[in-house]
């Protein structure tokens, strides 16, 4: 764990894996919850990082973050969320064919892999998942598309996600969900906030 | 009822006030007045809310028509104000008749105005703030004409009389305090040494995301590769593969994949990198 200054109010926690950021996110969620941090007004998980935002005195804070314990994420921590889908993606024959697979059966591997929301970004409730064995990461499209529907699932990488509105994007799409990503009115306003547990399920079956 | 309507939108309107910070961790910027002090000022000229919301405009003013009586003042870039043809007062709490057109004209320095009326504009908020995000296209749409802007009641503190308002500093050069970033070991020690000797100059494609610089020496990477998606700050420096700085302003992304060099602290500098526009001489100069 390296602990980073950022300006004179943010710190940055660096660690050497997803499953790592996982567990320290979860682990300052509970000491911030404990009053343990003093005040932080943001607290951003990444891919390699967390970002302590609005703190005082980072490099003091940082000293003794460095000195924790961290413990691993139990497999079953953080609400779990089902969330229906259709594989009718254009990408879908495409990623069936870097998988070795039929098209039929994506479903399938799509399915048997709980997914866990890392961070979000992108746009206002985009969670980056993760949880697809590193067989199955596709690369990104060579040419990334001018507008991707709401509500696409799509692969890139070792990420997961569904579009919560109509945007650009590069990843290959493999289906398509009715689910609301992102709603203001609604509490918590992202469906797939750092920390939650994803399934998806095939639609109609 | 009592509100605003929009006659002429200007170059690029928008309705913001402190933004909505804590909503990072779900892809949401911070957002709000670029313009800190400024847009602080305009509001409490009215004896409004610290974050009540207000119009920023850019470079070229904006024409409302009051529906109501209404007190505004303008603040920010100074320009002439003018109320139903007539020379109005820039910096001070102004009244508008029902009928009467307010003209914010185009900015003799700087490039952002704020427009305040006294009860706040009365627009629905979006997780607590009712900010216009360019970049993620939440809150209220840029202004076109036709809207109209609702008002808000007017709160018990009177409107104040102006003693003496900043002005934006002088636009010939934007000197940039910079406090070490994450990732300045990204960067050759040479380069970074040079950084501070180095003048860039806003670059026009500059916006409410970042402001970005061009003609300076780039800097150069002392190591290769992609940096993993990380969060971002407001005023984190961003080095693109071209070398040349982004300062990132109050839309900014909540994460980016490239290196930060250094943090611009909020305040003053960001105020001022808010007003500076294109071609303004860019300094780097460290933090104390």
């Amino acid at each position: 764990m390296r602990t980073l200054v950022a300006g004179g109010q943010a710190l940055l926690i660096e660690v050497g894996s997803a499953a790592e950021v996982a567990a320290l996110h979860a682990e300052l969620l509970r000491r911030r919850d404990a009053g343990e941090l003093g005040p932080v007004r943001d607290l951003v998980p990444a891919a390699r990082t967390v970002l302590l935002d609005g703190v005082r005195d980072p490099a003091g804070l940082g000293a003794r973050i460095a000195r924790w314990e961290v413990p691993p994420l139990a497999p079953s921590q953080g609400p779990l969320i089902t969330v229906p889908v259709r594989y009718d993606g254009p990408d879908l024959a495409e990623v069936a064919g870097l998988w070795g697979v039929a098209p039929e059966a994506v479903a399938g591997i799509v399915g048997d892999t709980e997914f866990r929301v890392a961070f979000c970004g992108f746009a206002p409730g985009f969670g980056y998942l993760t949880g697809l064995p590193e067989r199955f990461h596709p690369p990104r499209r060579a040419t990334p598309r001018t507008a991707v529907p709401a509500g696409s699932l799509a692969l890139a990488g070792e990420y997961a996600g569904v579009y919560p509105r109509s945007s650009p994007g590069g990843w290959q799409l493999i289906g398509s969900t009715d689910a609301v990503l992102w709603d203001p009115d609604r509490d918590p306003a992202a469906l797939f906030a750092p920390g939650v547990r994803v399934r998806f399920t095939e639609a109609g079956r | 009822m009592t509100g605003l309507l929009v006659v002429r939108p200007g170059a690029l309107t928008t309705v913001q006030d402190r933004g909505r910070p804590g909503f990072a961790h779900l892809g949401v910027p911070r957002s709000g007045a670029l313009d800190t002090a400024a847009y602080a000022l305009a509001n409490r000229l009215l004896g409004n809310a610290p974050d009540a919301a207000a119009l920023e405009t850019t470079l070229d003013g904006v024409t409302l028509r009051a529906l109501a009586p209404v007190t505004v003042a303008v603040t920010g870039a100074p320009c002439a104000v003018r109320v139903a043809g007539r020379p109005a007062a820039w910096g001070a709490a102004v009244r508008l008749p029902a009928g009467a057109e307010l003209e914010v004209g185009r900015a003799e320095s700087g490039l952002r105005g704020y427009v305040a009326v006294r009860g706040g504009l009365d627009v629905p908020p979006v997780l607590g703030s009712r900010s216009t995000d360019l970049l993620s296209g939440l809150g209220p749409p840029v202004l076109s004409a036709g809207t109209l802007l609702p008002v808000g009641p007017p709160g018990p503190d009177p409107a104040l009389a102006a003693d003496g308002c900043p002005l934006p500093g002088p636009p010939s050069e934007l000197l940039l305090p910079l406090r070490p970033g994450p990732r300045a070991d990204w960067f050759t020690e040479a380069s970074l040494a040079g950084l501070w000797r180095s003048v860039f100059r806003v670059s026009p494609m500059s916006n409410r995301i970042g402001l970005r610089t061009e003609a300076g020496t780039p800097l150069v990477r002392a190591r290769e590769g992609e940096l993993p998606s990380e969060g971002m700050v407001l005023g984190a420096v961003q080095v693109p593969p071209d070398g040349l700085p982004v300062v990132f302003l109050a839309d900014h992304p909540v994460t980016g994949g490239y290196p930060v060099v250094g943090v611009i602290p909020p305040g003053r500098a960001l105020d001022a990198a808010a007003q500076a526009r294109p071609g303004v001489a860019v300094r780097f100069v460290a933090a104390r």
